[in-house]
This record gives structure tokens, sequence and C-alpha cells, in this order.
């Protein structure tokens, strides 16, 4: 076992990944670990994934075995960072409007054919495809690119779109309005190429094993659904002697409980800690079990709309609640798993956010209890007129703790009596999503490293924005974030809008609360998005 | 008895309708539907989806269209969930493992069940009775939510000697867990049933006839005794092979076997309206067989029983 950082390892793997260097037998190429004998890296999944076809998968699940099999222009390393993929590069036209990606002219298929551009013109415009009718196409949309959002609608056809392949090489991108994060997005399975003759001759049936053709660091070789998937390597992979790992199996198990209990058999290699378990996890295998910040928040948001209750249009009613809510308890009673405490929407993890500072984050808790006393009694709700109104969360232990936390903490500081209401998943969307609530539980992760996947969501058109929160200033700045150079300013000034207006409760930010074998080397537990491939894993000998 | 059973066919056909179009119409009453999603989906891209699902026309034309693609084709639809498969798909994929652990289960608990009962029945009011009848109340006192972790845990983590779920093709290491999990409680009812059964069949007169005309007691049980014993027995498992194929969905979400339990909460929760409709009338097409089959088997077992 090796004492080296992880993030040393980290690092030393990006700097020679480029090279490719290939390694002795035995002995991992940067660090010198003695890796095992047999590279299979084994991990629990939640659920089934819902499709491996790239333009159509929506779930963590699929995407994590799609960007195993696929691979997109540019792809991530294990901070984040983009690093090229198919693409060996780009350029962008001084008004950003136009991208030139540049191929690697030894990507292959797992058939042996060269990856060419044409295959992404494909693909993408399959994407948009209404055919297709790809839950994710509104991602093409959200890239900007020329056109898309009329072919969605079935305005204009699929060779409309602002993508074209002058040759094999050479992919050009036409954008309706400058992106600066556009590059980042081709990390995205929605944008990985396609196998046009195999989704032909095949149609839906095409990601079978026994059909798949891909362009990845794996081919699929096994799919039992409900059970298990099994990736192998891509012996035809441009970059297949830097892979080490040989064989990913992931196991469907939807118990946390049963699965930590098979990660203590030693029948996984990673697997998700069960609320509440990682202090003593991490005390009886500090080695094992881990934490780290992830893009993700978790909120209650107010219903503003006019079908919500008058006591919360009341800016010092929500601002009482939100002071008066213990974070600490929650993040270290409740979930105790190193997950940071929320003041902002934005986790602070997000690349290139600058957490700005807010009244609340400061004060003790003591201060914001007083405050929110204040606050309340100001908008005229005392002991002898309690506040009263109802909240919501989706069925699920966890939530259903937090959410009896927040009531107590309510109610014992405020005299605040919260009804609880817990609903089945289906349910609870689509209550909240008519507005048919006062009080509501919220979470998103993001779907790019960015502010705005988050802000965007307190917008006026946005299609997440349950509560109906609509700022004129914040949906202007949100716009202007768009095209600007230097957007930190601009996402500073909307979260001190929240901060002041308090639309939502922002209560904590998620961190991955593994149980990942020690044996298990390069984990990127700094990319917050946990794209993670296992080209860039390792087994290391015991 | 060949008129009986097809007038029974017959009739199944009625009921199998109105399961479907009374499942069709709840399944579309629950609040969501299968592309309700987190952030809503934009109006354009949610008309697509809709209109490739058919899911655009009033509800009459889907249920027709559902029927008829049934009748004409065999075919089940698509899955709204897993956008690469099918539902005949998922049926053919996951029955065969439902069927082959409910199965298994089912003879476990019959066969020790029967075994246990009779044996009680035999040596009443002995050590053998009440180590029967002991285990067989403990073994009703553990349904399979609470047989699964202890099983696991036992098995698995303590022991190291079975995985701890999967299937892996139906290899006996991966079948010993659920089909236990599953079998135990119904093991010790069938137990129950069939020792106070044996018990009133061995108080009766044909026996003491039986008995006094000097057969041995070995012969009195398996040539007299058995037959009517089995009539409340039989009764009782026709409606536990339904459960164990039916019920599984503890087993299949606890051992991940890929079972057909799970897609079936699965698709109820999802809103997966083709699997969900599928599976129910996957099961009760299953219901009406096994119940006819259980009514035949009593004219078998009861001469006075005729069709």
């Amino acid at each position: 076992m090796t004492h080296m950082s992880k993030p040393l390892v980290a690092a030393l793997l990006a700097g020679t990944m480029l090279t490719s260097q290939a390694f002795a037998a035995g002995t991992h190429p940067v660090t010198g670990e003695a890796l095992a004998d047999d590279q299979t890296f084994t991990y629990r999944v939640l659920d089934e994934h819902s499709s491996l076809d790239p333009q159509v998968v929506e779930d963590v699940t699929g995407s994590e075995v799609v960007r195993d099999l696929f691979e997109g222009l540019m792809n991530q390393d294990a901070e984040g960072n983009l690093v090229p993929g198919v693409a060996t590069g780009y350029e962008a036209s001084d008004d950003k409007t136009e991208y030139t990606f540049t191929l690697r002219d030894n990507a292959k298929w797992s058939n042996g054919e060269p990856v060419v551009a044409g295959d992404f013109v494909y693909a993408w415009r399959r994407a948009v495809n209404p055919e297709l009718s790809s839950p994710y196409s509104w991602f093409m949309e959200l890239m900007s690119i020329e056109n898309a959002a009329e072919i969605i609608a079935g305005e204009m056809p699929v060779e409309e779109l602002g993508v074209s392949a002058p040759d094999d090489q050479t992919l050009v991108v036409k954008l309706s309005a400058p992106l600066p994060y556009f590059p980042q997005m081709t990390t995205h399975a929605t944008t990985f190429p396609a196998p046009q003759k195999v989704i032909e001759e095949f149609g839906t049936d095409w990601t079978k094993p026994e059909n798949i053709v891909s362009n990845g660091a794996y081919v699929l070789t096994e799919h039992m659904p409900m059970e298990r998937s099994v990736r192998e390597r891509n012996e035809m992979y441009w970059d297949n002697e830097s892979t080490i790992i040989d064989r990913v199996e992931a196991l469907v198990i939807n118990d946390e409980n049963v699965a930590l209990t098979r990660y203590m058999a030693g029948e996984l290699d990673r697997t998700e800690i069960p609320a509440g378990q990682f202090p003593r996890l991490k005390a009886e295998m500090p080695e094992e079990a881990v934490s780290f910040p992830r893009l993700c928040n978790y909120y209650y948001t107010f219903n503003l709309s006019e079908s919500g209750p008058e006591v919360f249009k009341d800016v010092n009613v929500r601002k009482a609640l939100a002071l008066a809510v213990d974070r600490k308890i929650i993040t270290e009673n409740i979930l105790a798993g190193g997950q940071p405490q929320a003041f902002t929407f934005t986790p602070a993890a997000t690349a290139g956010f600058e957490v700005p500072e807010v009244e609340m984050a400061s004060m003790t808790q003591a201060e914001r209890d007083e405050m929110a006393r204040e606050l309340l009694a100001e908008a005229g709700y005392g002991p002898d007129n309690p506040l009263k109104f109802s909240m919501i969360y989706n069925t699920s232990d966890d939530h259903k703790k937090i959410a009896v936390a927040l009531s107590q903490m309510w109610k014992q500081k405020l005299g605040v009596e919260a009804e609880l209401g817990n609903m089945e998943w289906k349910v609870f969307l689509e209550e909240r999503g008519n507005q048919n609530f006062e009080l509501a539980r919220g979470a998103w992760c993001g779907d790019y490293n960015e502010a705005s996947t988050f802000l965007d969501l307190l917008t006026s058109p946005s299609g997440y924005n349950d509560g109906k929160y609509s700022n004129a200033r914040v949906d202007a700045l949100m716009q202007e974030a768009r095209t600007a150079s230097d957007t930190g300013p601009l996402y500073t000034e909307v979260e001190q809008i929240l901060a002041e207006e308090m639309p939502v409760i922002p209560i904590y930010h998620y961190a991955g609360v593994y149980m990942l074998d020690s044996d298990v080397g390069n984990w990127p537990v700094d990319n917050v998005e946990q794209n993670w491939y296992s080209k860039d894993l390792y087994k290391i000998a015991e | 008895m060949f008129a009986y059973t097809l007038r029974r066919l017959l009739g199944a056909i009625p009921t199998i309708l109105l399961l479907i179009t009374a499942a069709f119409f709840l399944m579309h009453a629950a609040p969501g539907g299968p592309f309700t999603s987190e952030r809503k989906l934009p109006p354009e891209v949610l008309a697509n989806i809709q209109a490739r699902y058919g899911l655009d026309q009033p509800l009459w034309k889907q249920l027709w269209d559902y029927l008829t693609n049934i009748v004409l084709h065999f075919d089940f639809g698509p899955s709204f969930k897993f956008k690469d498969r099918d539902v005949n798909d998922i049926i053919a994929q996951g029955f065969p493992i439902s069927l082959t652990y409910g199965t298994l289960a089912f003879l476990a608990a019959s066969i020790v069940g029967i075994a246990l009962g009779v044996t009680a029945a035999i040596r009443h009011n002995s050590w053998v009775d009440y180590t029967a009848v002991s285990l067989g109340i403990a073994a009703q006192a553990l349904p399979n939510f609470i047989m699964g972790p202890i099983l696991i845990l036992t098995f698995t983590l303590w022991l190291g000697v079975l995985p701890g779920g999967g299937w892996n093709g139906g290899q006996w290491q991966y079948l010993i867990m659920p089909v236990i999990a599953l079998s135990t409680s119904y093991m010790g009812s069938i137990a129950r049933i069939t020792r106070s059964s044996m018990l009133e069949v061995l108080n009766s007169n044909f026996i003491r006839t039986a008995r006094a005309k000097g057969l041995p007691v070995r012969a009195v049980i398996w040539r007299h005794a058995l037959k009517p014993t089995m009539l409340p027995v039989i009764s009782y498992l026709g409606p536990v092979f339904v459960y164990v194929l039916t019920g599984s969905v503890f087993v299949d979400l606890y051992f991940s076997t890929g079972g057909l339990g799970q897609a079936y909460v699965g698709s109820a929760l999802s809103r997966d309206y083709a699997v969900l409709l599928g599976v129910t009338i996957l099961y009760g097409v299953l219901t009406v067989f096994v119940n006819l089959i259980t009514d035949l088997a009593y004219a078998w077992f009861d001469p006075k029983i005729r069709y």
C-alpha cells in the first residue's frame, strides 16, 4: 500500500496520460505501485440504467457506463479539468460562436472502423431529432447549437443543425450565442458519437451486448437487466495501452445497507455509505471510508406563486425560517458524512465560483435564532399567534429525518407549527410542479461544473423553479452571465439577492460518501461532478 | 372435466379484459406520469416524447391500440423508463428468474411444511410434535424481509460461504438465500394446516376402521389419511404459488436477483405504464390458471368432487 497522497498520484497520472507510455507488467507506469493480477473493478449501482444509448441516456448510473463505452470530443481528468478525448483540441472564433474541433486520426470504433467527424454530426442530429424524442434533447438547446430549438420543435429539418464535418478530422459547431463553457459541455453523454450503421441495422436493440459497437475504452460484454452489467477492455481503443482496468462490473443493489454488507464481505470495491454511518465506518476503516464535496444542493423552497400562502410573501417570515435552521445539527448529527452546511444556493465546490459573503453565514446560531425571533415578531407572529404551514418531501428515511428536525427547530425556537407531509416521488413532483404546496423539499445536482447550472433554476423561465420565484434583476444577471467573460461579480450579486429575498432555504451541499476499497487507485475525489472514467483507475496488489 | 376446463378458460377472458381495463384506468388516475421529472421537460421535448409513445391520444384510443397490439402482434409495447427495451423483453428476461426461485421456494415450503405437519400429527403431543409446532410457528413469524438481512449477515458476512446477491445464470449458490427467505413463512403455515388437518382425519371413523382391520400405521397414513388431509392444504397451496411468484418483490430487491417483482414495483413508482400493465396481465393470467389447476386437483384428491 502506497503512502503517496491521492492528489499527487492523480497529478502524476494526468501528466503522463498524454504520452501514453506503455507500463511494465505488474507495476504502475507512474506511481510504481505493484498492480493486482486481477484488474476488475466492481461497484454498486442503485438502480438499473435507463439506457446505454448516448443520445437517450438520462440517469447518472447510465451515464457512468456510457462514459466508459463511448468517448466524446473532450474528457475530464481527475480534477474535472478538460483533457482531449476523440478531439485533440479545438479553436474558437473571435466572437466565440464557432468552434472547430480537430479529431485524432487513430480513434476507432470497437469494430475497427475509424471514428470520424461525421459520426459526431450523425449523433448530434440524432439527439435533436423529434423522431428519437430524446429526453435529453434540451441539452443541445442548452449548448446553444444553432437551430437546435427549432429542430426539436419540428420546425426545421435535422440537417439544419449547426454542426458540420468539412473532412473526417474536422468538426465545426456553430452557436446561436457565445457560450463560455461550451467545450466543457462536450464531456456530456448526449454529445458522444454514435455508430450510424449499427443503429440503422438493429434499431433500439443496438445497445444490447451482442450488437453494440462503441468507441470508448470499454465494450459492453454482458447485461442482465436489474442485476448486473459488465464492460471489458476495448482492444480497438486508441489509448488502449494506457488502460489498466480490464473489466468493470456494475451490480444493481437497491438497498444501501445490503450493499454495505456485501462491500464488507468483499464483493464490491465501491458503495455508498448510508446516512449517519460515516463516523463509525471512518473510525473502523479510515483508509476506506471517504467523503468529498459534490456538485449538488439540498434546500426547501417556498411557494411564492399566487396559489402559495400569503405568509410566505413576507420576506421576514422567509428569513426567520431560514435563520432558525441549525444546519450543523443536520450535517453533523443526521447526515454525518462530511456534508458542508449551505448558506448559498450554489455549492462552494463549483468551479470558478467564489462563495459571496452573506450575512447569515457569518453569524453564530444563537445570533441567527435571535434575529429569527425578531423578524417573526415583526411579521406579527409569536406565541399567541403561531405561524402555521405545511411542508412536503418525497418519501425517504433521510428526507424524513431532516424534515422532522426542521419542524422541531422551528417549533422550539419560534413556536412555529409545521405540518409534515410525505409523498411518493411522482406524486410529489406533480404536486410541487403544480404549485400545490406551501414549503417543499428540493435538490439539484449540476449538469455541468459552472454556477449557472444552479442559479438558472431560480430564474423566471426555469422548468425547475417550482416556487415560482421571480426577480427581474436575477433574470437579467443570469442572461448577462451567459456571454460575460467574467461571471464572478454577476453570480455574487445573484447569490446576494437570494440571501436577501430568501426564496429558498439552502440546507446543505452534498458530499460523495463512499466506502472505497483501498486497493482502488486514482479515484477522482477532486472531480466534484464525479465524472469518473474506469480507464483512469487501477487496482493495487494487496 | 374437459368441458369444465374449457368453460373456465373461456370465462377467464372477460376477467382478464376487466383486469386490464381497471389497471389501465387506475394507472392513469395516479398523479404524475412516466415523463414527470424533476426539471420539467421543455414543452416541445415533452410533445415529441408523448407523440412517440402515443400518450397524446385520448385514453380510450390508447387502451384500444394497446389491446389490439397484444391480440394481433403479441406486443406489449415499449418500456417508458428503460428506453432500450420493450415489455416483452423485460418479461422474457425477468419472469424465468422469478419462476425458477419461486417454484423452488414453493416446493421447499410444500415438501418440508407437509412433512413437518404430518410428523407432528402422527406423534401427537410428543416432543416431536412440540418441536415441529415450535419450528412451524417460528418460521411463520419470520417474513422474508426479516429473513433476508439475517441470511445475508450470517452466510455472506460472517461465514462468507454464499454470495450476498445476484443471479449469475441461476447457479445454486445464488439460489439458496432467496429460496429460504421466500419459503420460510409459507413453510410454517403449511406445516400448521397439515398438522391440524391430519389430526382431524386421524380421528375419523374410516381411519379407525382401517386400523381395526389390522393395517400397519404406515399403510394407514399413506393409503388412507394423506389424501383427505391434503384438501385444505391444496386450497392454501394455490394462492401460495401465486404469492411466491408475485410477492417476491422483496426478495428481488434484497437479493438483486433481476426477477420480475423488482420490475413490477419499479414500473409502478416510475409510472412505466406499459411494463406495469404487462406484468399485471401476466400475473392475472397466472392467477386464473393456478386457480383452475387448484380446482382440478381437488377432484383428484376428493372423489366426492366431480365437474
